[in-house]
């Protein structure tokens, strides 16, 4: 452990007058092998682990930002980063939801969130207001029952190694992508979930959890295992707006089926946008891919992403197993001055694999999208399909949306198809509808709501209707 | 119910509507049949409130109310409706939702409370059958993939939910089949009743065959030139437009 960093920290607690306290202890900005060291050792990890950061953080060394995505930010100085910050303590959270700001409640009632949910994503300390904990006991127990393995990657570390060893960076190496390996050395927190084989996961993990998962940080880390036969519905994010004041997001989600296996990944993502003119908001640079190990695994993602001010984000499938199926549903809104590129890859390794890609974007006031997708068959693939559907809509005149498809193929038998349509929200669809009844803004989301009904159908029920509403609120101001 | 007063519309400086007055009683139909480019849908569109078009003199009044006070959706919940002469495609919004949003949506602005699903599915039920629509319509996106004649039947379908009390149908008859035409006559006969009038835009005489007007207009060059009963309708079918100083 690096004595300078432990005394750069207690001298800030100083300078700022703060009594120190564990809980509030952050590192200050600046990315070398002794924060990565810290860090580790702050976590009381074991050797292999902070191997594992060490080797991420050299291979990240050698790499340089990619700049191929049509996107335009300020360069991003990851030394003026803190890599490290503790969740805050309960003391310092809001006791009731009278002490939360009026405005946040409102969109969460917008939303349709439920009520004893609010709380909690508000950041109120849960225990002090419902009974969250005998909930998380019963699911916790029922999960024990059926063999699940469902925790905290920090945790998993120190009760799960064996599995973590092998399969933690097994789907997206260390050396992929710049911010893989940015996210392999500082990675915070995340979920770790294991399906023991033939095990039909008895919930979907979502709902409670995911308030559980809300402090996981900037640098999320997510590892996934479907033993054979095995099945888990997996939800990320969340609907409601998250205060977050770190800018830089950079999470690594790694997806891993056996034979026969099958995870569905959903993710609703509604981080801070910016302004009007991108200031502020979240530069998202995601890297997410599942590898169908196994004959006839499957590996599903559906997302639905509003926020951010920056995304960069291609959740992937690797065909591996013979017969596997990969599929990739998503909306994306771009609203405000938002930028987006976003996409998926489908590599068909395995005989007889299929592939389907519904994506979906919308563009309003200043928002510029791209969609970016690869195809590839590989010689061996035999028999395999894969098809896309990629339809833009715009909203306004200052918007826009592009497409990039790739397709690869070198196996002969392969059969891709590809469709692709921009169309607009047009004032006669508008101009109808109002004539009907509805108001300006409810006929736009009629609107777009139709528009993304392929996607939205993917999503777990409950998630759908926030999702839905989630979109309206997005949109809100865009037209008029 | 409607009356119209010295009304003058112009759409990108280009008056179209000009000096037009229009009264329709409780309960009546009124046909208004004209030339292309008339400006008969104009008219239809300035009642409804587009705002595409400025009203730069006159009134209209719906039982009383200042409808160029009101928004279209204002208007709507005010219990107008108007058969949109090419009905627009919604897609993936299927025909059923649709119908209850903007039901629910004008009982709101009426304050009135939601229909609940049950009694919503089982008067849509009876509609559809009453106008001969298979079942599978109500899953069907609003008029996507529809033939000309199965979107004219989607706007009686919605004028018989809705129920509003002035229905204005423009060209509904246009482009339909004789059968097709049938179901949409009845479908309006069916509705007509001492609180409901109707104003049908036409070009035909065809279809005031299956629906009795009580009184037809002729509508030229942004005006109604004459008005009389559905004799005029007869006139103009057998002399044109001529016999009425107008030209086609
Ligand atoms: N939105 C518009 N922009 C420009 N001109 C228009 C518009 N709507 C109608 N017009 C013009 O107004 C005139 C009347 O059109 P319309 O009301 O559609 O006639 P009709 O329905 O009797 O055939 C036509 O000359 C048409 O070109
Ligand atoms: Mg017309």
């Amino acid at each position: 452990m690096s004595e300078a960093i432990h005394e750069q920290v207690a001298k800030q607690d100083y300078a700022y007058g703060f009594v120190t306290d564990i809980d509030t202890e952050i590192i200050p900005p600046g990315l070398s092998e002794e924060t990565v060291q810290w860090i580790s050792a702050k976590k009381k990890e074991p050797e292999w682990m902070l191997e594992f950061r060490l080797k991420s953080f050299e291979a990240w060394k050698k790499m340089s930002e990619p700049n191929w995505a049509e996107l335009d930010y300020p360069k991003i100085d990851y030394q003026a980063i803190s890599y490290y910050a503790a969740p805050k303590s309960l003391d310092e959270r809001p006791k009731s939801l009278d002490e939360v700001d009026p405005e946040l409640l409102e969109t969460y009632e917008k939303l349709g969130i439920p009520l004893h949910e609010r709380a909690a994503l508000a950041g109120v300390a849960v225990d002090a207001v419902f009974d969250s904990v005998s909930v998380a006991t019963t699911f916790k127990d029922e999960l024990k029952k059926a063999g699940v393995i469902f925790m905290p990657i920090s945790e998993a570390v120190h009760e799960h190694p064996e599995l973590l060893k092998k399969y933690l960076g097994s789907v997206v190496p260390r050396t992929d992508n710049y911010f893989s390996a940015l996210n392999g050395a500082v990675f915070s927190d995340g979920s770790f979930v294991y399906i023991p084989k033939g095990t039909r996961c008895p919930m979907e993990l979502s709902t409670y959890f995911r308030i559980n998962a809300l402090n996981t940080g900037q640098f999320e880390r997510t590892l996934i295992v479907a033993d054979e036969g095995s099945y888990v519905s997996y939800l990320e994010g969340c609907t409601a707006p998250m205060r977050d004041e770190n800018q830089l997001h950079a999470a690594v989600v790694e997806l891993v089926a056996m034979e026969d296996a099958e995870i569905k990944y959903s993710t609703v993502q509604n981080w801070y946008p910016g302004d009007d003119n991108g200031r502020g908001g979240i530069y998202n640079f995601v890297t997410k891919r599942g590898i169908c190990a196994g004959a006839r695994a499957k590996i599903s993602w559906t997302q639905v992403e509003t926020g951010s001010a920056i995304t960069w984000k291609y959740p992937s499938v690797i065909l591996k197993g013979d017969d596997s199926v990969g599929e990739f549903y998503s909306v994306a809104v771009t609203s405000k001055a938002q930028q987006a590129d976003t996409g998926t890859k489908m590599m068909h390794i395995g005989k007889n694999t299929k592939s389907t890609i519904i994506s979906k974007g919308i563009s309003a006031q200043k928002g510029r999208q791209n969609y970016r997708g690869l195809v590839k068959v590989l010689p061996k693939a035999d028999g395999a399909r894969s098809f896309t559907q990629c339809d833009s809509l715009l909203i306004g005149q200052k918007c826009n949306a592009y497409t990039f498809p790739y397709i690869e193929v070198e196996n002969p038998s392969a059969q891709v198809e590809h469709e692709a349509s921009t169309s607009s929200v047009e004032e006669e669809q508008i101009l109808y509808c109002r004539q009907r009844g509805l108001k300006e803004e409810d006929a736009v989301n009629l609107i777009v709501n139709g528009f993304c009904k392929d996607v939205f159908r993917q999503l777990p029920m409950e998630f759908a209707v926030e999702a839905q509403a989630l979109l309206n609120v997005s949109l809100e101001g865009a037209v008029g | 119910m409607l009356t119209i007063d010295n009304l003058s519309a112009s759409v990108e400086g280009n008056p179209i509507l000009k000096s037009l007055s229009l009264t329709v009683g409780a309960g009546e139909v009124h046909a208004i049949m004209g030339p292309n480019g008339a400006g008969k849908s104009t008219l239809g569109k300035v009642i409804a409130g587009h705002e595409e078009y400025d009203v730069s003199s006159g009134s209209i009044h719906l039982s009383g109310e200042d409808l160029l006070e009101l928004d279209i959706e204002e208007r709507a919940s005010k219990g107008l409706f108007l058969g949109f002469q090419y009905p627009v495609e919604i897609p993936g919004v299927q025909n059923h939702y649709f119908l209850r949003t903007v039901m629910n949506a004008q009982r709101k602005t009426r304050g009135e409370d939601e229909l609940s699903a049950g009694d919503f599915l089982k008067s849509l039920n009876e509609e559809m059958k009453a106008l001969n629509m298979d079942a599978d319509f109500k899953k069907r996106a609003v008029n996507v993939g529809f033939s000309g004649g199965e979107k004219k039947r989607n706007e009686i379908l919605q004028l018989s939910m809705l129920k509003p009390s002035l229905a204005i149908l423009d060209e509904t008859d246009s482009g339909l089949d004789i059968d097709a035409l049938k179901v949409v006559a009845e479908g309006v006969n069916r509705l007509r009743s001492p609180e409901r009038s109707f104003i049908l835009i036409t070009h035909y005489q065809r279809l005031l065959d299956y629906i009795k007007p009580d009184v037809v207009h002729i509508f030229a060059d942004g005006s109604i030139v004459k008005s009389g009963g559905p004799e005029l309708a007869l006139q103009l079918e057998e002399q044109g437009y001529a016999s009425f100083g107008v030209k086609a």
